[in-house]
């Protein structure tokens, strides 16, 4: 159970995938966000150690009141510049994002979504816009486990994916395209007028949060390209070619030079890789994803 | 000065930078701090090697993870710094100058201990004053690019300066400073930089050329203690002991040259400082004998200086601040301004700065 007075008091110690994130924020946005998106995850003792020290809080002066802001800090490091106050919660997710795809270097990270079924990863690459996040959300409202929707984390050493699950953050018009398809499905407040358009954080299903600890094998790669009106396609998408986007979706593959190299590579050979285009329809995407994860067993 | 939480009077991270065998740290909490002040002093990636290739103390796996994700930071980075001096020395063969490096990549091209984990984002390097044009000139074919400046800002460089504005090169995005001297012309220890230059050494098997030992260990000095900047003071300062360390095991009589050497070029001062708190916070093995040559030559108001340093010296993180640790800081600012510049040229420069940032513009 989370308590907002451990928020207030950086007293909070959430387990989120591998990591241990300490939070301190006063700002009731981020309570209101953050208590009931992340109840299923594990509180730990307020002594344990966390790997990121993560705040949210108002500049000081006349900006507390005047056209109020937020900042974001990690440790005692600023990296952003302030937001508009109501922009809270979603500061808190970005930031997030930004610390753990800077400073794990364990891990290849790659800008993706990813899910599993199976015990199979399905691995949704692309750049906002893509619908990656659409499809992602609909896929783990269907039966699907989540492993994160922005964060794809590869272990260099055994080549698996390491699940980092957190709210999956919907942008526009997928807000409520996915309401409407989910009725169940649990959102936070929509945060208008962000950098990204209007902004929704939908809680993962309770059992994504309960296995978090298992770890999934990489097994398909779909590029997702969405396109009102498109034919519907689905193809094969050379593995060269799709190294080299991967390595530029990438966070950290700079950063790891040879070990990028290496890690990015014993990854794609283990994956059949797809481009796909699509125009929106849901529920033929899943059904052919379904086919693909459960077909990659038996090649 | 007791820290609430770890009971020590010293911050954790200053205990484990002493070049010997430490214990572990007992509780969670405390290894978070460790990693936090480890962080915030940039000194992550050198910890990693003091704890796990020199086996000073050990870690729990929850810190190993940190350490490994810096070491590949670390790597990433040698290997930049490599690559860019290798192209740096053929300009310079073109020039048939030799290429002195200084400070980090100095360290990184000589492998000296000083090296070990040593994170910086600029490669500095000198280049005699009369050279200047020239290398210039030629290192724009190189692709490095001179920082664009105001009119102001240009002749402030060209007259008072010790280094020029900094380079870019255009396609790789890395910074070069070119230094002319170690301090500006108008600092009160300036000192002439042909003799540093007259004494280079070359590192054996390459292109580069450092400075001798004791000018390496100088440069290091004047740097952080004329200086007005702390956030990496106590890098700085574990750098020198590193320095410090190695060289006197190299040569006995190492401590004896460096201080004829600071006397010779009139850094006595700032010598005096490095040494002292290199051996105060770092337990560096300086004999005693040493300090009382320096002293000889008297650095006034000791114990004003030690509270102003020691604080300033002190990772910067919330932990192992008390409640001078910002005035500390800000005097040793106004300090480095005061060293740096008479006051009839340091006024009139502060005011346009002021007036500047008032205005809220970038440039007149």
């Amino acid at each position: 159970m989370i308590k907002q007075d451990a928020l207030i008091n950086g007293r909070l110690v959430l387990k989120v995938g591998p990591f241990n994130v300490r939070i301190k924020s006063a700002i009731p946005s981020v309570a209101e966000g953050i208590i009931p998106l992340y109840q299923d995850y594990p509180v730990l003792p307020s002594d344990s150690f966390a790997d990121y020290f993560v705040r949210i809080f108002q500049p000081p002066g006349l900006r507390r009141f005047w056209r109020k802001q937020v900042l974001f800090a990690f440790d005692q490091f600023q990296p952003f510049k302030p937001l508009p106050f109501a922009q809270a919660f979603p500061f808190f997710e970005w930031g997030l994002n930004w610390c753990i795809s800077g400073y794990s270097h364990k891990f290849l990270i790659i800008h993706a979504a990813v899910v599993e079924k199976y015990g199979r990863a399905l691995v949704l690459p692309g750049e906002p816009g893509s619908g990656k996040s659409t499809l992602c959300a609909a896929l783990v409202n269907s039966g699907w486990r989540l492993l994160s929707d922005e964060l794809t984390l590869i272990d260099r050493h055994t080549g698996m994916i390491v699940p980092v699950p957190r709210p999956v953050s919907l942008k526009n018009q997928s807000i409520d395209l996915i309401k409407q398809h989910f009725p169940d499905a649990q959102f936070s407040e929509t945060v208008h007028d962000t950098t990204k358009g209007s902004v929704a954080l939908m809680k993962p299903l309770t059992l994504s949060i309960k296995a978090m600890a298992e770890e999934a094998s990489p097994a398909v790669i779909i590029f997702p390209k969405f396109k009102k009106n498109a034919v519907f396609s689905l193809n094969k998408f050379a593995k060269a070619e799709a190294f080299m986007r991967l390595a530029d979706l990438s966070f950290n593959y700079p950063v790891l030079g040879p070990l990028g190299f290496d890690a990015l590579n014993g990854f794609v050979e283990k994956c059949t890789i797809y481009n796909f285009t699509y125009d929106g329809n849901l529920q033929q995407a899943m059904k052919y994803f379904d086919e693909l994860v459960a077909g990659a067993g038996e090649k | 000065m007791r820290n609430k939480l770890t009971g020590r009077s010293v911050p954790l991270l200053v205990e484990y930078l002493v070049c010997k065998e430490n214990k572990a740290l007992l509780t969670e909490q405390e290894w978070e701090l460790f990693l936090l002040q480890a962080r915030a002093a940039g000194l992550i990636a050198r910890l990693s090697i003091f704890a796990r290739k020199k086996r000073y103390f050990s870690v729990p796996l929850y810190i190993s993870n940190h350490f490994d994700a810096a070491d590949v930071y670390f790597a990433t980075q040698k290997r930049i710094v490599q690559w860019e001096i290798k192209l740096l020395a053929e300009a310079f063969s073109h020039l048939q100058l030799p290429l002195i490096l200084l400070k980090g990549a100095a360290y990184a091209a000589s492998g000296t201990g000083a090296s070990d984990g040593r994170v910086f984002n600029d490669i500095d390097i000198l280049v005699s004053q009369n050279c200047l044009e020239k290398v210039k000139s030629t290192l724009v074919w190189y692709g490095w690019v001179p920082e664009k400046l105001d009119a102001y800002d240009q002749q402030y460089y060209n007259r008072w300066m010790h280094e020029l504005p900094p380079m870019h090169h255009i396609k790789r995005q890395t910074t070069l400073d070119i230094h002319h001297n170690i301090l500006p012309r108008t600092s009160k220890l300036f000192s002439d930089s042909e003799k540093l230059i007259a004494d280079i050494v070359r590192i054996p098997g390459t292109d580069f050329w450092t400075l001798k030992p004791e000018d390496m260990v100088l440069h290091s000095a004047c740097h952080l203690f004329l200086g007005g900047e702390f956030e990496n003071g106590l890098r700085d300062l574990s750098d020198m002991d590193l320095l410090l360390r190695q060289f006197s095991e190299e040569r006995l009589d190492f401590f004896q040259k460096l201080v004829e050497r600071g006397l010779e070029l009139g850094f006595q001062q700032p010598l005096f400082y490095s040494l002292r708190y290199t051996k105060i916070l770092l337990e560096c093995p300086i004999p005693d004998n040493i300090f009382h040559e320096l002293e000889q030559n008297k650095v006034n108001k000791l114990w004003m200086m030690d509270f102003l340093f020691l604080r300033a010296l002190k990772p910067d993180h919330p932990s192992c601040n008390d409640r001078w640790t910002g005035f500390a800081r800000w005097i040793l600012y106004i300090r480095s301004h005061w060293l740096k510049m008479p006051l009839y040229l340091l006024i009139p420069h502060l005011l346009r700065k002021s007036w500047i940032r008032l205005m809220g513009k970038e440039s007149l």
